[in-house]
């Protein structure tokens, strides 16, 4: 049996102490030891986003973290972004976009998203792609989830109110639209 | 992934001793986006990993129009790309930065990472290459110097000895009429390993119409990153135009010796090897007038 290590840290503003071995990543931790199975386990090797949560604000894939890493650290899952019973504003825009069918990428979806939208309340939709490209989604196809993440940034612009008008589906296909432009 | 020791040194002294008393079964942990992979997947094995990114002076960014720049080897690529002083003195490292895995890896994997993890295919050492970088190494011996161009000896493999580890990398002063540009080609938007990138740094003259001196480096078309001088060499004098930058390119592809895989063939490589000079000369001539211009 391997020595475990003592951690202390911050999880969705609460504190949270857990032993875990030094080999155990922080999703591992995350969804075996806290039972915070929010974040999904996808390829485990940091090319899906599925895992993504926030480290010190800042987005990660949880499997490319071990769990000893994030002593005193301040990490917000999926499940810390609703308030009270209320869904965030942007997992109810990818609720009513219908921009997930299976589900599993979601959670690193919306991590990633709250990250941009924290930093960029307005996003391009090339810079939506382009921030977002490390998080892989093989179901829907991206378009809905590029609309969802815009009608996620009216929603915080008015104050976390839905809008009533949904992003217009542009003319013609966007993936294709956005390989043509000047990169 | 088998268990190992984990240990936070907060210094480099500690760093080294810890690691030298380990040898090859020690390895370094930075942002971590290679190491824990290659564990996990067992290309590497480690009975002890020391965590250095709390150690002060590896997280040290600073910069000044005067001194350069210092980057710390555990800073992470966004808060490159994230300072607009840094971003506008040498714009070839936040192009690198920027592409270097997507955002969450980008959270934590750095340019002394990259470096050290020595792929042939690095995104960022063709750019360390291109504005003539100074690694700073400390070991048991003691610290030393190394030349960016001559870090890297093979795939996977530095000039680090047992218990070395890379502290800091210095970027020279960024000179007048003088910038820089790193493309690379993949076959989708982004988040894929380079089938082939380039990197050129260029001083132009004060008129802005002829290179005074230029350095070109190459990902991904050799067992290390690639510096052919004869490039450089062949670009001091010429004017700063098309036809230069699509004869640096022709060089380019000859200089290029890559292997053929799943990425690309070996006539592909070369061709892409010429492409990618040629573009970021230019991009790199653009920005050295003083013409804002964007490689992504």
């Amino acid at each position: 049996m391997a020595k475990k290590i003592h951690v202390a840290t911050t999880i969705n503003g609460e504190p949270v102490e857990f032993l875990c071995e030094a080999r155990q990543s922080l999703l591992e931790v995350l969804r075996d030891t806290l039972n915070l199975t929010g974040a999904k386990e996808g390829c485990n090797n940091g090319n899906c986003g599925a895992c993504t949560v926030l480290l010190d604000g800042q987005p990660v894939d949880s499997c490319l973290v071990l769990g000893v890493e994030v002593e005193g650290a301040r990490i917000t899952t999926i499940e810390g972004i609703a308030q009270d019973a209320h869904l965030h504003p942007i997992q109810q825009c990818f609720l009513e976009d219908a921009a997930l069918q299976c589900g599993v990428c979601t959670p690193g979806f919306i991590m990633s998203t709250k990250a941009l939208l924290d930093r960029n309340a307005n996003p391009s939709e090339h810079e939506i792609r382009f921030q977002l490209s490390g998080n892989l989604c093989r179901c829907t196809g991206y378009d809905k989830i590029i609309r969802a993440v815009q009608d996620s940034a009216k929603a915080l612009a008015a104050g976390g109110r839905r809008t009533t008008e949904k992003t217009a589906r542009p003319n013609g296909s966007p993936a294709k639209q956005a390989q043509t432009q000047p990169r | 992934m088998k268990d190992f020791e984990f240990q936070t040194a907060t210094t480099v002294d500690e760093a080294v001793s810890l690691l030298a008393a380990r040898g090859q079964r020690a390895r370094v942990l930075t942002g971590g986006t290679d190491l824990i992979v290659q564990l996990r997947e067992g290309q590497r094995e480690a009975d002890l990993v020391v965590d250095i990114k709390k150690i002060p002076e590896l997280m040290e960014l600073t910069y000044s129009a005067g001194a350069g720049l210092k980057l710390g080897a555990a800073v992470p690529c966004y808060r490159i790309y994230g300072d607009s002083q840094i971003e506008a003195a040498y714009p070839a490292l936040a192009d690198a930065a920027r592409i270097i895995g997507g955002w969450q890896i980008q959270s934590r994997a750095s340019i002394g990472g990259n470096l050290c993890n020595s792929s042939p295919a690095a995104d960022s050492i063709p750019t360390l290459i291109a504005y003539d970088v100074t690694c700073h190494l400390a070991g048991p011996q003691g610290r030393r110097t190394v030349r960016a161009a001559e870090f890297c000896t093979g795939p996977g493999k530095n000039v680090l000895d047992r218990g070395e580890i890379l502290t800091m990398l210095e970027f020279p002063a960024p000179k007048k009429h003088a910038s820089a540009a790193y493309l690379r080609f993949i076959p989708r938007n982004e988040m894929d390993i380079a089938v082939v990138g380039a990197a050129s740094w260029v001083q132009l003259n004060a008129a802005g119409d002829t290179i005074e001196k230029a350095r070109v480096a190459l990902a991904a078309v050799a067992p290390t990153p690639l510096s052919p001088t004869s490039v450089g060499e062949w670009l001091a004098g010429k004017p700063a135009m098309p036809q230069t930058f699509a004869k640096a390119g022709e060089l380019a592809s000859q200089a290029a010796r890559p292997i053929g895989d799943k990425r690309g063939t070996v006539e592909y490589r070369k061709h892409l090897a010429g492409v990618l000079t040629k573009r970021t000369l230019a991009i790199a001539v653009d920005r050295a007038r003083g013409v804002a211009t964007s490689a992504h």
